[in-house]
């Protein structure tokens, strides 16, 4: 972390680069390079990026960038993984070591802004920062937690929603702040933290880890709203738009019943319009984004499914994480996700 | 200068004063003026780059609050302090931990360096051991390895308690606190006032040594003073009062803490430079001739005393130039207190410069500050050495 500090520094000093504001510079450099680097949550963060037995990067974040270059390169393979730390994130974004961070970033008003300079897209996943503790503590309530000490990644929404927690309901607290998620985890296991606190999803992903995985629960409060999203620079309204068509494109998939199975075969027979447009078989949807191709959605869809199966294959029921879909169902299903109309 | 010119006559374009020539000194300003030159390009250029992300350069960030929390803190501090008093926090326990470290990677590391050297094979092969072991592994694997064993202390509940208000445990050691009050503002002058009468009569004695020859030890009387002295102040004026630490829920309330995490950097940072402290010790004596040994033996001086009063001031001057290079390691390494979780500066600036965005900035003030630090090192390290060299009359 120290290393990509000095990184974002030694980039920010040294890069002899064009420095007038081009539109879209960003995805020229993309495609100049024929690669897209995504920053992805080292060492890992199983269901949602992980390395597996080969060392090809797998899970929903990984897919959702390899979506992306779809979209940019008609091609999922034309993808980078670099795994950043949430202390190391923002500035390897920043410095241009990646182009893209796909690793359960939190939407918020200060990383939007013009002090950070970063673009949110999309959101991907609705979460709620939790805590977890030992089942044997006989806490049923993170209000039961004055005195606990906490295990919490530095440089997260998580670490200021905790101090503010605490603040608000007039609580002590003693913070355990490891940047390495491994080693962060490893603490809690062995008893230094009563408490480990992200959010919900990260913490059910890295229960799973835990030398007894069934001796821990995760609290029920939600102490705070995580909208997790990829993010990239701003400036590159291009990039932007690819990005948040990409992600609206698989709830939009999901929305019209289209699945991995049967994408080719609607895309040849539906004669609804709507579906026609969104698989490419008339208009020019992809051109206006400026995609690779203008059947993008088909592809991605032939590729990785819609959302729905997407979170299945990664984070379902029927995965080791086994998350409901809760808020991450479709409007019409009483969820929050709704991809505007791709028309 | 001069006496380089003494051994080589240059034949100088322009004699100047001094004995410098006008060809050096054009190569001296040239070369300041090249150095300034990339130095403002570099700036201009981080300026270029900056204003092209839309990045804003400026410290007014410093006085925004953090909002992050820290656990370790040597001054108070809440999460709705700013970012400077976040970095002062973190400056702190970067100090505190190199401070401590590097009194005890000197004598640590002078002990293996003396027994490196001693006469049984045993202690010699082990020593050696132990120096080979540590000095050719990374320090942040022995910085996981330390923390992992600290971790594997007994829960709160179950908290080792040796000594009556002593409580080891995985949230660390927990020790009574002394209470700032008015008794303790005395006790810690009677240690002063002892501490200056040992001084006194430790003059007196070396006086009478030179004059008479007969040596007397003060240490006896010079400890009764600094026990005596604050007990009888406790007697005439009261005690100080002490916290004691007590289980109240999750943990332990009042007290003082020293973390797991401070006492696994301080562990790794102490054994491994004590590692490359024992080797330049070892030097050091070694360097000193063979023939000083003899000639103090020959004088009739214990072992012990050879050591202190011939061999090691002798040996200081080979030992104190690289062993400033340690205390300066020591006090960089720390910086890998991020990876085991304990909050040096690198670790609250980091979290800042995640949190605000500005990486240039955190990073010129925790750059500027190893600067000072190295230097004022560097500079106390230098006076000593110019107190201890061998004075040539």
């Amino acid at each position: 972390m120290k290393l990509t500090a000095f990184a974002a520094a030694a980039a920010a000093f040294l890069m002899f680069g064009p420095s007038q504001a081009m539109a879209g510079r960003d995805l020229d450099q993309i495609r100049a390079r024929g690669q897209l680097l995504c920053g992805v949550q080292g060492p890992s963060n199983p269901g949602f990026g992980f390395p597996n037995a080969q060392g090809q990067w797998q899970g929903f974040n990984v897919e959702v960038c390899r979506s992306v270059a779809i979209t940019i390169f008609g091609d999922p393979n034309r993808v980078q993984f670099v795994p950043v730390t949430t202390q190391s994130r923002f500035p390897a974004l920043s410095s241009g070591e990646v182009d893209i961070l796909s690793n359960n970033s939190t939407w918020t008003l200060t990383r939007d802004s013009n002090v950070n300079r970063f673009n949110f897209p999309a959101i991907v996943f609705y979460d709620g920062q939790s805590m977890m503790v030992p089942r044997r503590l006989n806490v049923t309530s993170a209000r039961q937690l004055d005195g606990a000490t906490v295990c919490v990644q530095p440089g997260t929404t998580t670490e200021l929603n905790l101090a503010d927690y605490f603040r608000q309901h007039n609580m002590r607290f003693t913070p355990v702040v490891v940047a390495d998620l491994d080693e962060l985890r490893r603490a809690y296991d062995s008893g230094r933290c009563d408490v480990f606190t992200n959010d919900f999803a990260a913490l059910a992903a890295q229960r799973t880890l835990l030398s007894r995985p069934a001796d821990h629960v995760i609290l029920p409060e939600r102490i705070s709203k995580e909208p997790l999203g990829p993010v990239i620079r701003q400036g590159d309204e291009e990039l932007t738009n690819i990005v948040a068509w990409t992600v609206f494109a698989l709830v939009e998939a999901e929305e019209l019943g289209i699945t991995q199975a049967n994408v080719e075969q609607i895309a040849g027979s539906s004669t609804n319009p709507i579906v026609r447009r969104f698989l490419g078989v008339e208009g020019n949807m992809g051109e206006s984004i400026n995609a690779a191709r203008g059947d993008y959605a088909r592809q991605i869809i032939r590729t990785f499914g819609n959302y729905g199966e997407i979170y299945e294959r990664w984070l379902g029921e029927r995965t080791p994480l086994g998350l409901e879909r809760g808020m991450n169902r479709t409007w019409m299903n009483g969820g929050l996700l709704y991809a505007p109309p791709a028309r | 200068m001069s006496s380089t010119a003494a051994l080589a006559p240059p034949r100088p374009l322009i004699p100047l004063p001094g004995g410098h020539s006008m060809r050096g000194v054009l190569w001296q300003a040239g070369l300041a003026i090249a150095v300034i030159l990339i130095g403002w390009s570099l700036y201009n250029n981080m300026l270029a780059n900056m204003a092209a992300r839309g990045l804003q350069f400026g410290f007014g960030f410093l006085n925004r609050s953090a909002g992050i929390p820290i656990g370790e803190h040597l001054i108070p501090y809440t999460p709705a302090d700013t970012y400077q008093r976040a970095l002062t926090v973190g400056l702190l326990n970067t100090l505190r931990v190199a401070v401590i470290g590097v009194v005890l990677a000197t004598v640590l590391g002078i002990l293996l360096g003396l027994a490196r050297l001693s006469s049984n094979p045993l202690l010699r092969g082990l020593t050696g051991g132990y120096i080979e072991v540590i000095r050719n592994t990374p320090l942040v694997l022995q910085l996981v390895f330390w923390h992992a064993i600290v971790l594997q202390l007994p829960s709160v509940r179950q908290a080792l308690n040796p000594l009556p208000g002593l409580y080891l445990s995985q949230r660390g050691l927990k020790t009574p606190a002394l209470m700032a009050d008015t008794a303790l503002f005395w006790a810690a002058v009677a240690v002063g006032v002892a501490l200056l009468a040992w001084w006194l009569l430790l003059r007196r004695e070396r006086a009478r040594q030179e004059a008479t020859g007969e040596r007397r030890a003060t240490w006896a009387p010079g400890l009764a003073l600094l026990f005596g002295l604050p007990i009888l102040a406790g007697y005439v004026i009261g005690a100080p009062s002490v916290e004691w630490p007590v289980l109240a829920g999750f943990n332990f309330r009042g007290g003082l803490t020293l973390s797991p995490e401070f006492f696994a950097l301080l562990l790794g940072l102490v054994i491994y430079t004590a590692a490359f402290i024992a080797e330049i010790v070892r030097a050091g004596i070694q360097s000193v001739q063979r023939g000083q040994w003899e000639a103090a033996r020959a004088l009739g001086l214990a072992p012990g005393r050879i050591m202190r009063l011939v061999i090691l001031p002798q040996a200081l001057r080979v030992i104190i130039p690289p062993l400033t290079s340690q205390y300066l390691n020591l006090t960089k390494n720390s910086s890998l207190a991020v990876v085991i979780g304990y909050p040096d500066l690198v670790s609250v600036a980091n979290t800042s410069i995640n949190q605000t965005g500005q990486a240039v900035e955190v990073i010129a003030i925790f750059m500027a500050v190893y600067l000072i630090i190295s230097l004022v090192t560097s500079l106390l390290m230098n006076l000593y050495n110019r107190a201890v060299a061998l004075k040539e009359r």
